[in-house]
């Protein structure tokens, strides 16, 4: 799964061109205690984890007082954790709010940065310039008249409101332009030529170029959308439509002593976005290193 | 639930007829419709309407009346509003240096002669894509009297541990350590992409004229990395001073306010208090810190960023 990222730092740029830094082939003993040590540190920050798994799987009155395994491993927790508060629910609404955004964002995006990167209109450049300015205002300063719209628009308390305010950002389509201003346009002659609609050129010759940046968009918008929580915290007031964060918050309110369920619970949150890096990350790492999107 | 609208299938037909060199003023509109819509719904009328709602006294339930400044001079008078002002700009000033030296020093590290770095770097990446919730959770579980952390301490020190979270002086410190451990990853990796551009060559030259490997470091790496370096700076900071989920879980903002960030006092006037006025100034001071943050660090790379080289 890793040979990507391995693969990719440790092949030197030209393939004629010798390694000069020594490569991780040869080991000197020097090499394997910086690697013993890097692994210790690497353990001991994975340790918050380990813990987690550890007592998700604890009977609940050891929590404090054994060491990494308790007396016994119940896996039952994770199915007492589901049916204290409705876990699959909040996932199944975290899924659903956050595949449906990553759809809005990607194909608003693409078809805008089409838009400025290929078509020539008036007032192109001031349009493009309010979008990137508004890259510079931090969510905050949105949240309260998002707020007074949903309540307007009668969305309090609903996927539209969770879906909706973030699905436009200036960023996908910021990100996107970038790319397609990097792909030749003679590409798209050919296509041109044959007569084909702005469209079809833009699904059947640009889109297709493209995909590795539209990849990046959609992980990073995902990963917002699972991980969002002030404006669920916000919007959303009941456990029908809580996403993933939202729904812990609630368990810990309500019975922030069941740590044992708690941290069942944080395992249930997290898997999916493991998942996720872990499947697709070589678009992750690409996509920071000509973009840097996401960022904390 | 509405599912999004290719373009406007009109839009599409009416710019076929138009000539390249004319313009595409019909096809722009139909392709960017959907995107601008949304943009001038969801984003651009909000930030204008903050602004608007900030001169406002403007509770949820009653009557809404304009109060010129009063918001944000009352901000600035409100001993309340300087803690977490001070909270915040202390959260900032401790995670951002710790943030970066972290990211550098592993993402250095990584990259000398170690095996499987595509691995360590994965690992070290992961609780930054992980909900901070979650996160947040299990450090709260960490950091609890008797928990993980106490009982090492007193195993190691043989004293009895603080009260992490619950004394005043060292909760802004928890807070600020399980920060910097949930976001370095993602420096890490900038840092990563930015070493593995600088081309062997340099390197090689600077150690065949035995240049060591600390001044090799100093005056040949860390100059080639300055540009990721100063993109990493002001991400980190812009994002530092939006820290909101982490105290919200670990601490409520407690001890106290001791640990009360700007972003969690902009939501309790707003959405507890229902002030909404006094909540927007909150994001407008908020977002001028940021702004001023920025330029100042754009005014001073000149100083340390190299972009050609």
């Amino acid at each position: 799964m890793t040979a990507d990222l391995a693969t990719r730092s440790t092949v030197p740029a030209k393939p004629d061109e010798p390694p000069l830094r020594p490569t991780a082939q040869r080991l000197g003993p020097r090499g394997i205690f910086s690697q013993v040590l890097l692994t210790l540190v690497l353990l001991l920050f994975l340790l918050p984890f380990i813990w987690m798994l550890s007592n998700s799987v604890k009977p609940g009155d050891e929590v404090f007082s054994s060491g990494l395994l308790g007396s016994e491993v119940r896996l039952g927790n994770y199915g007492e954790a589901l049916a204290y508060l409705p876990f699959g629910r909040f996932m199944l609404n975290g899924l659903f709010v956050s595949i449906s955004g990553t759809i809005v964002v990607c194909v608003t995006s693409v078809l805008a940065a089409y838009a400025f990167s290929r078509l020539r209109f008036r007032g192109r450049g001031a349009i493009f310039m309010v979008y990137l300015a508004t890259l510079m205002v931090p969510h905050e300063v949105t949240v309260v008249p998002l707020f007074i719209l949903m309540q307007q628009l009668g969305w309090v308390n609903s996927y539209a409101a969770l879906i909706f305010p973030w699905a436009f950002s200036a960023f996908g389509t910021f990100l996107l332009r970038q790319f397609f201003l990097s792909i030749p346009q003679e590409l798209e002659e050919a296509a041109v030529i044959d007569g084909a609609s702005k469209l079809r050129i833009l699904v059947q010759v640009i889109v297709p170029i493209a995909r590795p940046a539209i990849a990046v968009l959609a992980v990073f918008t995902f990963i917002n959308y699972w991980n969002s929580y002030l404006w669920p915290l916000i919007i959303i007031n009941s456990q029908e439509k809580a996403t993933i964060p939202l729904g812990l918050s609630y368990f810990l309110s309500q019975n922030g002593n069941e740590w044992h369920l708690l941290m069942a619970g944080c395992a249930i949150a997290m898997a999916p976005t493991v998942l996720m890096v872990v499947l697709l990350q070589k678009h992750l790492i690409r996509g920071i290193a000509i973009s840097g999107i996401g960022g904390r | 639930m509405a599912v999004p609208l290719a373009a406007p299938p009109g839009a599409v037909r009416a710019a076929r007829g138009s000539g390249h060199r004319r313009g595409d003023g019909k096809a722009a509109a139909g392709f960017l419709a959907p995107s601008g819509a949304g943009f001038l719904a969801f984003t651009l009328i909000p930030v204008i309407g903050s602004l608007v709602i900030s001169f406002f006294a403007w509770p949820v339930l009653g009557r809404r009346k304009f109060a010129g400044f009063e918001n944000f001079t009352d901000l600035i008078t409100d001993p309340t509003f300087h803690r977490v002002m001070l909270n915040t700009l202390v959260f900032v000033l401790a995670y951002v240096p710790l943030n970066l030296a972290v990211s550098l020093g592993l993402a250095l590290w990584i990259n000398s002669k170690i095996r499987w770095r595509g691995l360590y770097r994965l690992l070290f990446f992961i609780p930054t894509v992980t909900p901070m919730v979650a996160n947040a959770l299990v450090w709260r579980l960490l950091y609890q009297p008797n928990g993980l952390i106490s009982q090492t301490w007193e195993t190691v020190f043989g004293s009895p541990a603080p009260n992490f979270l619950g004394d005043p002086s060292w909760a802004m410190a928890a807070v600020v350590l399980m920060s910097v451990w949930q976001g370095f990853g993602y420096n890490m990796l900038v840092f990563s992409a930015g070493l593995d551009a600088i081309p062997n060559q340099i390197q090689e030259a600077a150690s065949i004229d035995g240049v060591g490997p600390f001044r090799r470091l100093w005056s040949v790496t860390l100059p080639m990395l300055s540009p990721s370096m100063f993109f990493a700076m002001i991400m980190t900071l812009i994002t530092s001073f939006q820290v909101f989920a982490q105290p919200q879980i670990m601490t409520d903002g407690g001890p106290g306010i001791a640990t009360e960030t700007v972003v969690m006092h902009l939501y309790r006037e707003g959405f507890i208090q229902y002030e909404l006025g006094t909540a927007s100034a909150i994001a407008w001071y908020l977002f001028l810190i940021i702004m001023l943050v920025t330029a100042l660090q754009f005014v001073g790379q000149k100083r340390w960023v190299h972009y050609d080289g």
